[in-house]
């Protein structure tokens, strides 16, 4: 019963609320069917699958709340289930950042979120896209480790002040690391979509096999600053950071890269240069995503960054009302504005500098000046003239989002990459700080 | 909905971008109480596993094994003068792993009932065969004794969940009353507790119940100084650890000062959170003004809550043997210390290093009776005296690299999540002569003490590293002189343990604990300790990590 269609969805947290005695009461179903299935050495190793659907119900008296779970969903559960997020919710401290529940919302529709594609994968058309994968790897005498991941999911919401939501979601990730049988040889790609209709393992396969081939012998060249392409695979994660680190709570209490000397946020300052624009839109085509935040807050369009100005921070309901800001909550997903340049047209308008397939275990520095550091990984190449002339070794950078945005020299034609549509991203003076034997 | 990786892995997740400060817990919320209330007895456990067993073999399987996993997790979350939340949580359920047509097959299933259990022992069979028509290596386990009915339990001394939520709110508010007091701008804190009730059964014979405890208080300090908009945290010096709640009672014996004039001090098998959040909000504010490092080559001294993580990263990652066989190229990566690597006898460390796995030490996270597949836990050498002797290894691994044994490293993070090879406690020895803190510090010219884990980042194959902390001392002439900011330092994990020149002795010896060790697709999150003594490292690549932004 994983996937609830809107009214027997509403159906069921209709009944949760008739059973409830608290002041206020919000309840919310989650389902998921999706599967898995992951290969190394050209061979299946593992293959999972999960059917879950489960109910939470949140209870409050006053400013005490509590939370009860339950994945069953006879009257009896149902009515337990009610009951103990009051008994809790009862023995809680009241909470000094106590917001009263939202009354009716009106959200966006994305229907694109949902593909009926991806909804109906079978564990045989896993297993035959691995297995085709496999086969082409094989004919090339190269080794691949994949793995690929759908599900087909539902949210639905009610509260006791009339709030009501609900959407249904498909997701499908594919990744993929090529390497020579010497070792000397490893490319990645990577895919992730709403609808099936846009996967393509074959091609993929190619393009991480094709990495690896190129990728082998690489030579090493002494580290520093150096222009670099970053390929959107490698770009995204470290903007990712960057918008995690949007929060407009820790801004203003003086912890964060956009506090300002003093007290106060940089919203409204120029810190980026001007060709940045980043926003989020959940009914944007290529990346739809969730209308409604989980604590019920309408997802809408919003412009982070425009034109390298901080336009908006992200926020809590308890730190906009305290802070007289605008109540934004956090996306889950965002869009950079790119150009129209590929990656390869990127490469052709490059005298001399580094492409990078991939970046691998950023991990944060310095909060501070948002300073992470990490390594290139699976394809890292030399750029003169135009063209890639040879493989490089891998590095070790120290390098921040901030540094990197300011250090722009092209941006882009954007792809979608984990829910986000990222360009390739062209820096100059990116810091390599060591080189590493990794392959 | 989309997964969010616990923790320790890198690289592209394709998790939801914005995760709540509060972690998420698998399991349903349940009433604190229910914590304490006793599970199914071991009588209905068998019969509910043979259930599974008679299943797999009836549907063609010619292994099969049964976990019936009851986690319970609580956490209290604070901050400054309020309680964050309170979670109690519950999962149960029931995985079967079944060898088919010379496959894995694995399903899970919540439903606890002999014809739950049945149904899916038979789809894990069903999913086995259709793995079988593309699988190109057979399944081969090491032999496995038959266990009979064994129990094994944590050797605690105060179950954390008797103890109430209002002591622990009380505990944390305290701490974070103090850290006020002193000064700090904000402070977080935290007590994570973890009781793994789980009971395994396989064809093999084996029927073993075993109860897991694992407890973290933590807490984190900020200073902000408003005029120049400069802020730093200073983290815990607490381990998680497999114990009670006991580790929260402080003795004065298992307190260990670091070198003189550093102010920092470590804890062995009990922790005191008030006198080590006085200390944090003292160093804290310190860090603000403390001296920018000059980057360069130093002598490391590293303290053992730091140099853990490093032995984690550097040492127990490149020896997991999946990793080594290339099953986990496409995420964590594989390993620069190979077989052909390992035969070409280079050194992996000084003389000094020796460095062994072990699943039994007390009050370490990785300590059980048995492992998640009926294999009796060990100790067994990685490394002796700086040379590889040996990996770590799951049953269906031991004969590719010609061994007939199993180091009992299988683990799963619960009932819902397939078996595999995980990390078992890892740990550097300490030197055999004599020698204390100061003694080593004494001999050191121009050198950097570092207490605390901080930042910390290794490439795919385990060669190049970067480690942060929470304290750095600069060291000359054999003292202490001040403290420093903006270190970390980047070496070889090979050159990094050929420069090892020097270990304390056993009294300086404690656990390290990484309380979510992330590995696999669908990644699956581990806990895992290690010990060692104050460790000095020769002739380091220290970098100064400050920049500047708009």
């Amino acid at each position: 019963m994983a996937i609830l269609s809107q009214t027997e969805a509403q159906d069921i947290l209709k009944k949760v609320l008739s059973f409830s005695t608290a002041d206020e009461c919000e309840a919310t179903l989650n389902g998921t069917i999706g599967g898995n299935v992951r290969s190394a050495r050209n061979t299946i190793s593992t293959a999972g699958a999960v059917d879950n659907v489960s109910l939470a119900v949140q209870s409050r008296f006053g400013k005490r709340s509590g939370v009860a779970t339950c994945n069953e969903f006879d009257e009896a559960t149902l009515r337990r289930c009610v009951q103990r997020a009051e008994e809790i919710a009862k023995l809680a401290p009241e909470s000094p950042e106590y917001v009263p529940l939202m009354g009716p919302q009106k959200y966006l529709s994305s229907p694109a979120s949902f593909a009926k594609r991806t909804a109906d994968i079978t564990p045989d058309y896993r297993a035959q896209q691995i297995g085709a994968s496999m086969a082409l790897c094989d004919a090339k005498k190269l080794s691949s480790a994949a793995f690929f991941n759908d599900s087909n999911s539902f949210i639905a919401k009610r509260n006791s002040k009339g709030l009501e939501a609900y959407q249904q979601l498909t997701n499908l990730d594919f990744t993929i690391t090529v390497r020579t049988p010497d070792g000397l040889g490893s490319g990645y790609a990577i895919a992730n979509y709403t609808d099936l209709a846009k996967f393509d393992a074959a091609r993929l396969t190619r393009v991480a096999a094709e990495k690896a081939a190129s990728s082998v012998k690489a030579k090493a060249i002494e580290p520093g600053k150096y222009t670099v392409i970053l390929e959107p695979a490698a770009a995204v994660e470290m903007l990712s950071n960057m918008m995690r680190s949007m929060d407009s709570r820790n801004a203003d209490e003086g912890r964060s890269f956009l506090s300002k000397k003093g007290g106060g946020n940089k919203k409204g300052e120029k810190m980026f240069d001007e060709r940045v624009t980043i926003y989020s839109d959940p009914t944007h085509p290529e990346v739809p995503d969730l209308t409604f935040a989980g604590d019920g807050r309408p997802q809408q369009k919003v412009t982070w960054i425009e034109k390298g100005v901080v336009k908006n921070l992200y926020t809590s309901q308890f730190w906009a009302q305290k802070s007289n800001s605008p109540d934004i909550p956090p996306p889950s997903g965002w869009i950079m504005e790119g150009g129209t340049q590929s990656t390869a047209d990127l490469i052709k308008g490059t005298a001399k500098g580094i492409l990078v397939t991939r970046l691998w275990y950023i991990r944060a520095v310095d909060p501070q000046t948002l300073l992470y550091t990490g390594l290139t990984r699976d394809g890292t190449f030399y750029i003169e003239n135009g063209q890639i002339k040879f493989p490089v070794k891998n590095f070790r950078f120290n390098e921040s989002p901030v540094i990197m945005l300011n250090n722009l020299e092209a941006v882009g034609k954007a792809v979608r990459l984990g829910g986000n549509l990222v360009p390739p991203l062209k820096i100059r003076d990116f810091t390599f700080t060591s080189l590493s034997d990794a392959v | 909905m989309k997964r969010r990786d616990f923790v320790g892995l890198s690289g592209l997740a394709a998790g939801a971008l914005f995760v709540p400060s509060i972690p998420a817990f698998a399991g349903n919320l349940i009433d604190p109480a229910r914590l304490l209330e006793p599970g199914v007895d071991t009588a209905m456990k068998k019969r509910l596993a043979d259930a599974g067993l008679n299943a797999a073999k009836s549907a063609g399987a010619t292994y099969a094994d049964v976990r019936i996993g009851r986690s319970l997790n609580q956490n209290v979350f604070t901050r400054e003068k309020q309680v964050q939340g309170i979670s109690s949580t519950e999962s149960y359920g029931v995985g079967v792993r079944v060898i088919a047509n010379g496959t894995w097959g694995f399903a899970s299933t919540n439903s606890v009932t002999e014809a739950g259990i049945a149904k899916a022992a038979q789809l894990a069979v069903q999913i086995a065969k259709a793995n079988a028509k593309v699988q190109k290596e057979q399944v081969k386990l090491a032999p496995v004794k038959g266990h009979g009915e064994v129990a094994w339990k944590t050797p605690i001394q105060q179950n954390g969940f008797e103890v109430p939520i209002k002591d622990k709110v009380d505990l944390l508010l305290s701490v974070n009353a103090k850290a006020l007091d002193m000064g700090a701008s904000f402070v977080n804190s935290t007590i994570q507790q973890v009781n793994e009730q789980k009971y395994f059964a396989s064809t093999d014979g084996s029927y073993i119940d075993q109860d897991i405890h694992r407890i973290y208080p933590s807490f984190g300090v900020t200073a902000i100084d408003r005029a120049s908009g400069k802020f730093r945290t200073r983290q815990a010096l607490s381990a998680p650890v497999g114990m009670g709640y006991e580790y929260l009672t402080p003795k004065a014996a298992d307190k260990i000062a670091g070198p003189a004039g550093s102010d920092v001090i470590g804890y062995r098998n009990s922790y005191d959170m008030l006198e080590d959040v006085a200390i944090a909000t003292k160093q804290v504010k310190q860090k603000l003004t403390a001296k920018s490092v000059t980057p360069g080559k130093y002598d490391l001294v590293l303290d053992p809550h730091h140099l853990g993580l490093t032995i984690h990263e550097s040492v127990g990652h490149p020896l997991e043997l999946d990793r080594v066989l290339g099953y986990e190229a496409n995420y964590a990566g594989t390993s620069f210390a190979t077989l052909e690597w390992r035969a070409k006898n280079l050194p992996y460390g000084s003389k000094l290093v020796n460095i062994v796995a072990d699943k039994l030490q007390p009050g370490s996270l990785g300590a059980v009776g048995y492992d998640d597949e009926g294999v009796k836990t060990k100790q067994w050498d990685l490394i002796k005296e700086g040379t590889l002797v040996d990996y770590q290894k799951t049953r269906d691994q031991a004969h590719m690299v010609g061994q007939n044994e199993s180091d009992g490293c299988s683990y799963s993070q619960s009932w819902q999540d397939v078996q595999f090879q995980r990390m078992p406690n890892v740990s550097l020895q300490p030197g055999k002569s004599k020698l204390s803190v100061d003694e080593l510090v004494r001999n050191v010219d121009k050198g950097i003490y570092i207490a605390g884990n901080g930042s910390f980042s290794i490439d795919q194959q385990r060669y190049n590293f970067q480690f942060g902390g929470q304290v750095f001392y600069a060291i000359e002439k054999g003292k202490i002189t001040e403290m420093l900011e903006d270190v970390a330092y980047q070496a070889n994990t090979q050159d990094f343990w050929n420069s090892c020149s020097a270990i304390c002795d056993q009294s300086d010896y404690r656990l390290f604990g990484a309380f979510n060790d992330g590995k696999g697709q669908p990644s699956q999150s581990s806990a895992v300790s290690h010990g060692s003594a104050t460790t000095r490292f020769n002739g380091v690549n220290v970098i100064n990590t400050a920049r500047k932004i708009g």
